[in-house]
């Protein structure tokens, strides 16, 4: 909280250029020093559930990038009218829409591609980074840093979620995007030809937590003022 | 600090504003989208209905990886054409043609039926390839979670199963989700519906001793593991809406002697 209680006090400045170093900051320190998966820990449940496939974690990545990114502006735009007894309210039926949105333009026209995340899609509604955001910068700034905030989460999680859904669908399945990359595993061709078996574990969703939890021993290995006493 | 927006009132007609706003928006973008979405949905139909008889993107293609893909949507219109010769409806002991029956919705139909004084539209397809001919019968119930459907493609002799495709809406992925994947429903393929005159069904069975499918007279394919309540209803589904078509069989096979 120390860190979102900083950026909320930097952001008072008048008259910045657009992409000042303050604001370039609020994109570049989600991706890394304040990840909301490796650092703050959020949206842990949907980084478990769609990562056995590359690209439904592409396409969730890009689902709550809109999200996040729209619905940030959203709640800053309202925030001097929101009424503060409902707040959480009104952020839930901007969530809400906004996914209801995307459902939609999914069907609409990627249809196969919405019948394999369906239940998902719905699920961002839930995702904590979201209502994290909306509640810790966007009710206290203004639109274009909150675009900025709300762009730099969003893909904080979603560099996470793509690493990985990589390892998972490589490790697992022996494929990339559904095409096979290390051979064939029936006709024992590529790597399989040496003995090389897929890892049906990976595919499960306990080895997305301990793909997480490799990613945060790397990230606090190499920058030491992340670790916790 | 007393802020207007602190007032109960102000509160309440925000609420209020916030939820006529917000309604009408998505009301707006529904109506803009439905039309694609409900092509789409009818396109996938046709490509089911196709599907569990054995036409697939192999048949366009002639290239055996494409078995397990649907025909594209860009052509199934006039492959269903090509290949659904018939569209009937039964309606107790009257048949009738019906070209657009493949959009009967069977959940609606199993509602109205619970008035008895309703006779159920049953929608059958005949297709033909190769000069063989195929009945086609669409099958409806509920898994674990939500509904579960499928299309079953019975050989003329309105026993033996030419193929069957499943779907789903909400079952457990990995589990349950799997009945739509190729090696569950590929074993339906050659089982039996009738013993003899017996109607059987074909039942998803646990601890099926013949895991590999190899005796196609048993009426029984090998569950998924982890997925019972999802395989008893596909076994349910298929036991209950195959006989209701049971007078309609029997009409063909007098016909037919």
């Amino acid at each position: 909280m120390a860190e979102v209680a900083e950026q909320e006090e930097i952001v008072k400045v008048p008259k910045e250029p657009l992409f000042s170093k303050k604001n370039r900051k609020l994109i570049t320190d989600p991706l890394t020093d304040n990840n909301p998966i490796t650092i703050q820990v959020l949206g842990i449940c949907s980084a478990l559930a769609i990562t056995a496939q590359l690209k439904a974690s592409i396409v969730m990545a890009v689902s709550v990038l809109f999200v996040l990114g729209v619905g940030n502006v959203v709640i800053s735009l309202m925030r001097n009218i929101i009424p503060s007894k409902i707040r959480i309210i009104v952020q839930l039926i901007v969530v809400a829409a906004l996914v209801i949105i995307v459902d939609l333009v999914l069907k609409a026209f990627a249809y196969e591609l919405s019948k394999e995340l369906s239940v998902f899609i719905g699920l961002i509604i839930t995702n904590c980074i979201i209502m994290g955001r909306f509640e810790a910068f966007a009710l206290a700034n203004g639109p274009w840093k909150s675009f900025l905030d709300g762009i730099g989460n969003a893909a904080g999680y979603g560099i996470i979620l793509i690493i990985v859904g990589f390892f998972r669908e490589l490790l697992g399945s022996g494929t990339l995007l559904g095409i096979a990359v290390l051979g064939d595993p029936i006709e024992k061709t590529g790597l399989y030809a040496l003995g090389y078996e897929n890892n049906g574990f990976m595919l499960l969703s306990p080895m997305a937590l301990i793909v997480v939890g490799l990613i945060i021993w790397v990230q606090r290995s190499r920058n030491k003022a992340l670790i916790e006493d | 600090m007393a802020n207007k927006t602190d007032s109960n009132v102000y509160t309440v007609l925000f609420a209020i504003g916030m939820v006529i706003v917000v309604g009408s928006i998505l009301a707006f973008l529904a109506s803009v989208f439905n039309p694609q979405i409900s092509l789409n949905k009818k396109l996938e139909k046709q490509q089911n209905i196709l599907f569990s008889m054995g036409i697939n993107e192999a048949t366009l293609t002639n290239d055996e990886a494409d078995v397990n893909t649907f025909v594209p949507t860009t052509e199934v219109t006039a492959v269903f054409k090509k290949y659904i010769k018939e569209q009937v409806v039964v309606e107790g002991d009257e048949v009738s043609q019906d070209s657009l029956a493949y959009l009967i919705d069977l959940k609606k139909e199993t509602e109205k039926a619970k008035d008895p004084n309703y006779t159920r539209r049953l929608p059958v397809f005949i297709g033909e390839k190769d000069n063989e001919k195929f009945y086609i019968i669409p099958v409806r119930g509920s898994g674990l979670w939500d509904a579960i459907w499928g299309y079953i493609a019975l050989n003329e002799d309105l026993n033996t199963v030419k193929g069957a495709y499943f779907d789903h809406k909400g079952e457990t992925p990995g589990l349950g989700a799997n009945i739509k994947e190729a090696y569950f429903y590929d074993d339906f393929k050659g089982e039996e519906i009738f013993d003899g005159n017996q109607f059987k069904g074909i039942t998803v069975a646990k601890g099926n001793a013949d895991p590999k499918n190899l005796d196609k007279t048993d009426h029984e394919v090998d569950a998924i593991a982890g997925a019972t309540i999802t395989g008893d209803g596909v076994t349910a589904m298929i036991k209950k809406d195959l006989a209701m078509y049971l007078p309609f069989f029997e009409s063909i096979k007098n016909a037919a002697n």
